[in-house]
């Protein structure tokens, strides 16, 4: 790279933009936090009500997928410091996989049940106020926010998934700047952590709701 | 050729305003005075080749910069200071007002006076009389103000929000929509006519512009058969809803334990969206009528709820109601009416929640009833 | 006639080197894919300058229709649109890139002795994301219009507007992210690629600026781009989330707005007062008075623009302690840029002025800018804030701060660095000329427009029937932005016709302070030939090196 003057300035260079770029994502979902939350504090009992719908087993899967994965990239990051291709092929794998399980333990065990329960916000959404009790329009603006902050979670975890096959896809090929210069693996693992925790947030604020 | 330079000062709050309106002018007209004389100054004394004295030039002097720091701050502090007391002035409506109910909508202002008399884009209100305005959007977001008064506030959906003033002298004053609110926006204006008060009593007895209206109270009684209120609430039995006279006013216990106060924005909600906030001891069984009657049926519906007279019922206590004194004819008024459920914090709610006899309640209910005509 | 100051004590130039940045690689690969940070600085020049001439398209519309009434040349549905467009386009798509993109791009990295940002491809990406949001934004308006007002709030915007609305907001969306990348360039390229020596407190003021800039773009911009996207959302799959029909808050989404577009006011000023900096420093040749706070009231604007949003909203319901907080803080963040304006006058205080192009313009600036701050203490004033919002005169304020502050601001610095960016010397003459135009038709055209706000007259408004008194004001202001139109049309002409035939510039015409002086103009492509050791305070006209004889002359002032 031309305009840095050695390998150092490089690399901490690619981190504090990394780090940098985090804080641009720690707005964007603060901001719906904190949207949420104020929400939260209006219409306190129809979200408890809200909740009602929501079951916690698939949100733990999903969660000790993320956290598996997270150790898997570190993993990864780990071996591509020691240069040891082979296992750092394996754990970028094995991150993929939980994260591919992740989407489908999210859609197939949580959206598509709530499509058909009439649970997606807009025309067609329908809240039972007897059987679960709270008023209707603030179930929908729940489900606005549950659906919007989980989906815009899922595309991250999407794009993670693609950004870590694609750096795979570069180690299995012996690419010199990836495999000699593990930080490029390093910043990827980052943005996988923000990922995994964000969903930490999510996890107890849409699941862990006592009524 | 006319060239007005100021808007008229045609309310009580607009001296106030223009007081420190004007200080601010001064002010920056000095601080513009002193920056352009000091930049021009140095520009002509010291451009290049001027044969002055340039010997020790400084670039740095903490007096200075505090100098220049501190003063302006505390000029700022004053001005913020001075603000803040014209808006509380301007936000905190007298306890007399006379009340005015404005619906605005696409495109145009709807106000109803507290008698039922109605009017559209223009607002009688009489000079040297307080008057304070509740305000509601049937859409979007509008705003409604009135310069000469030097009074602006937004009208939101879903919310209500208040304005007061005291117009000074007679006249005709324009109103505008200062909010954005589509294609005829600009054409959303109209005046207040500022009347005398014995003019303005006349105007207003005679039922305003139409002849023959129907008071709020009426047009809410009507509306509470229509649409099956006396169902559930029923003068007879508290059973499957709470009763309704005296209601307005008085602290209601609900389902999860808290405690509300039944004040305006409190009664439309119960109206539109009541699995919002059940009463306690009561089931979710109320109707929405959220979409299906227009704020100006809301306004209605309360004003004639608060009109309801004290049930005779023996022995089973009515929850959660006050027994106000007397009981008859009810009309509970707060002094300070809250201004709004707002976005972030509900704080400047200066409601008292006390119930509040008023003679007037009788005199008004008295002569709906001379007044009744079926109108439609 | 050479108007080239030419600076006292330096020797003559060497011969120019014939390879420079321009010149290397003329392809349109070369081009198009460049990772020089001076090219995509000039593919932003011309990207921008065609946003901002269909925005002054929309602003003469605007202007011819307001001299009547009622005007009869749009239909209130159009008029709506082009007063709309005109702020979309002005404010996403050449107000908040302009400084950054075009000479923060070029100069930043020169004027810290590196050879180039952080991250020269996210450099591009950056410039292709601002491209395909412009093309949206465009289609946008061709494809039908929008009509929600820039800030386009809810329930109009999501529940009741026919129109563009969603692909605008898109189109807005991606041009945040082309501000973010190029935010966070700045941020890392600050911190990590400081030449020896370039200490914090030796970096120019146009460097401290444009990096608290970056810092206030990447804690802003993620909110808006968040606060759009749920207006879709809501527009687009009807979730209730502003929307009061079904329980959601119109004024939060004022709140989420306003969170990022206030700071971002910012964004577009702060870069504009770097370039003044630099140019009263430069042509006073006098070092800046009171660099330090000049510095600390950068950073001071940065953190307390965060936390004034709520001035926006004294009228819209929020609670009058809220309101209270806000103008509070409000009133305070004026006083970093009085304690600006002072250090800057001060800095002309026993220094050799030269009024050339560039220092008309910032002193344009200076003029404008008082004005348009010492209005807004109006409007952070809680009281007669409820009478001026909403009103002309907050369009006047903030056409003095955003026009004749940072356009001023953004001219001086297109004038200032001109030649270190193409190697050329447009006439001096007619840069004067204006400078002059611009300033004079400025205040011709939006001081009339205090008036009629004053007066009572709402903004956004197509007509103003109901008190044609008006009328006088607002054919005023019409005839005024002729004559400020001409003024910024000129450099259209001067500037292309300078590439031509312009007479050759020195590395350093007009003997100013900063490593991006000591390099040839044009600047070969990697910048310097070796990085330079940092050793003169910043703006230290005692010392200004000649690069090619590497000596020290003396470039002070003489008297």
């Amino acid at each position: 790279m031309h305009q840095y003057e050695d390998i150092d300035q490089q690399n901490e260079s690619y981190a504090v933009g990394m780090w940098t770029f985090l804080v641009t994502e720690v707005m964007m979902f603060g901001a719906l936090f904190m949207a949420y939350t104020f929400y939260r504090w209006r219409y306190a009992e129809s979200f408890y009500s809200a909740h009602e719908h929501i079951k916690t087993w698939p949100g733990a899967v999903n969660t000790t997928l993320l956290l598996i994965s997270s150790f898997t990239m570190v993993m990864a990051v780990h071996y591509t410091q020691l240069k040891k291709t082979k296992l750092v092929l394996q754990n970028l794998a094995a991150t993929i996989v939980c994260a591919c399980a992740f989407l489908f333990v999210k859609i197939v065990f949580e959206y598509i049940p709530k499509f058909q329960d009439h649970l997606l916000p807009g025309p067609n959404f329908h809240w039972n106020t007897k059987e679960y009790g709270g008023s209707e329009n603030v179930a929908q603006i729940f489900y606005s926010f549950y659906f919007t902050m989980t989906g815009l979670h899922g595309i991250h975890v999407l794009v993670g998934i693609l950004i870590i096959g694609f750096i795979a896809l570069l180690h299995h090929k012996k690419v010199p700047a990836i495999v000699d210069d593990y930080m490029i693996t390093e910043m990827v693992a980052l943005y996988w952590h923000f990922v995994d925790l964000v969903w930490i947030f999510l996890f107890p604020l849409y699941y862990l709701i006592p009524k | 050729m006319n060239f007005p330079l100021a808007p008229q000062q045609a309310s009580t709050v607009a001296y106030f305003h223009d007081w420190v309106f004007y200080t601010l002018v001064v002010l920056t007209v000095i601080f513009t005075v002193v920056v352009y004389g000091m930049v021009v100054f140095f520009a002509v004394k010291y451009r290049r080749g001027s044969k002055v004295n340039r010997h020790q030039s400084h670039h740095e002097n903490l007096v200075l910069e505090l100098a220049w720091t501190v003063v302006p701050t505390i000029l700022g502090l004053v001005m913020f200071f001075l603000g803040a007391k014209l808006f509380i002035q301007m936000r905190t409506s007298p306890a007399d007002a006379e009340d005015v109910y404005v619906i605005g909508k696409q495109w145009m202002w709807h106000m109803q006076h507290s008698n039922g008399v109605r009017e559209n884009n223009t607002l009688h209100v009489p000079v040297g009389k307080n008057v304070r305005l509740t305000l509601i959007s049937q859409d979007v977001i509008h705003a409604f103000y009135v310069p000469d008064f030097r009074q602006q506030i937004h009208v939101v959906p879903g919310r209500y929000t208040t304005l007061w003033f005291q117009a000074t002298k007679p006249g005709k004053f324009p109103i505008y929509c200062a909010m954005y609110c589509g294609t005829q926006h600009s054409e959303m204006g109209g005046y207040v006519y500022a009347m005398p008060p014995k003019e303005y009593a006349e105007w207003l007895k005679n039922g305003g512009n139409n002849i023959g209206e129907m008071t709020m109270e009426d047009r809410g009684e009507r509306l509470f058969k229509v649409l099956a209120c006396d169902n559930c609430h029923t003068a007879q039995s508290t059973d499957r809803a709470p009763g309704l006279a005296g209601i307005y006013g008085t602290k209601r216990v609900m389902s999860g334990g808290s405690a509300v106060t039944a004040d305006d924005a409190y009664m439309r909600e119960a109206i539109l969206k009541p699995a919002n906030q059940l009463s306690a001891g009561y089931a979710n069984t109320m109707p929405e009528y959220n979409g299906q009657i227009s704020e100006d049926d809301v306004l209605n519906l309360v004003a004639y709820i608060k009109s309801m007279n004290m049930p005779n019922v023996k022995g089973k206590a009515i929850a959660g109601q006050d027994i106000s004194k007397g009981g008859e004819n009810n009309k509970a008024g707060d002094h300070y009416r809250q201004t709004s459920n707002t976005a972030l914090g509900n704080e400047d709610s200066r409601n008292l929640g006390e119930t509040n006899m008023r003679d007037t309640g009788a005199a008004v209910n008295a002569t709906a009833a001379e007044r009744r005509i079926d109108r439609q | 006639m050479s108007t080239v100051a030419t600076p006292v004590g330096l020797p003559q130039e060497e011969p120019r080197p014939t390879t420079n940045y321009l010149n290397a690689d003329n392809t349109i690969k070369g081009w198009l894919l460049t990772t020089d940070h001076k090219r995509i600085a000039i593919l932003y020049l011309i990207s921008i300058t065609i946003m901002f001439a269909i925005g002054s398209f929309f602003a003469g519309l605007i202007r011819i229709e307001l001299t009547s009434p009622v005007g009869r040349l749009l239909e209130s549905e159009s008029y709506n649109k082009v007063f709309t467009e005109h702020g979309v386009v002005m404010i996403f798509f050449f107000l908040i890139p302009s400084i950054p993109a075009v000479l923060g791009n070029f100069i930043l990295p020169i004027a810290i002795g590196a050879r180039d940002l952080a991250f020269p491809r996210l450099n591009l990406l950056s410039w292709y994301l601002y491209i395909i949001a412009a093309g949206l934004g465009f289609l946008a308006i061709v494809t039908g219009g929008f009509d929600t007002g820039w800030t386009f709030y809810t329930p109009y915007s999501s529940f009741y507007s026919n129109g563009q609305v969603t692909m605008a907001i898109m189109a807005a969306f991606i041009a945040g992210f082309s501000s973010i990348t190029t935010g966070i360039n700045f941020i890392v390229t600050v911190h990590k690629m400081r030449a020896p020596g370039m200490t914090w407190f030796r970096m120019p003021i146009f460097v401290w600026n444009n990096y608290t800039t970056g810092v206030i773009i990447i804690l802003g911009t993620p909110v808006i781009a968040i606060t759009l996207l749920l207006v879709v959302i809501e527009r687009v799959f009807r979730f209730g989330i502003f929307s009061p029909e079904l329980g959601g808050d119109p004024v939060l989404f004022q709140h989420m707005f306003w969170f990022y577009s206030h700071p971002a006011v910012y964004i577009m000023i702060l870069p504009s007062m770097g370039v003044v900096t630099e140019i009263i420093a430069n042509f006073s040749r006098k070092r800046l008075f009171g660099y330090h706070f000049v510095a600390f009231s950068t950073i001071a604007i940065g953190a307390l623009g965060f936390l004034v949003w709520g001035h926006h909203m004294f009228v819209s319901s929020q609670s009058m302690y809220q309101g209270v907080v806000f103008s509070l803080i409000s009133y305070l963040v004026a006083v970093p840029s009085a304690v600006k304006v002072f250090n800057w006058a001060t800095t002309m205080y026993k220094g050799q002025v030269q009024l050339h192009t560039p220092m008309l313009f910032a002193l344009g600036f200076i003029g404008l800018f008082v004005i348009g701050g010492l209005t807004g203490l109006f409007l952070a004033n809680m009281g007669t804030d409820v009478h001026l919002t909403n009103t002309y005169f907050v369009v006047a304020h903030f056409h003095y701060v955003m026009v004749g502050g940072a356009v001023l601001g953004y001219m001086g610095g297109i004038h200032y660095w001109w030649p270190k960016m193409f190697g050329k010397m447009y006439p001096d003459a007619w840069g004067k000329a204006s400078a002059l135009l611009t300033y004079i038709g400025f205040n011709l055209t939006f001081m009339p427009q205090f008036i009629v706000g004053w007066l009572g007259m709402p903004r956004r408004y197509h007509y103003y029937y109901l008190q044609p008194e008006f009328q006088p004001y607002h054919i005023a202001s019409t005839l005024g932005a002729t004559v400020l139109a001409l003024g910024m049309i000129l450099p259209a002409f001067y500037l292309t016709w300078s590439l031509k035939y312009g007479e050759p510039a020195t590395a350093n015409p007009w003997g100013a302070h900063g490593l991006e002086w000591e390099i040839p103009s044009p600047p070969p492509t990697e910048n310097f030939e070796k990085i330079p050791i940092v050793t003169d305070e910043v703006y230290d006209f005692d010392h200004i090196v000649d690069v090619h004889h590497g000596v020290a002359t003396e470039g002070g002032d003489t008297h």
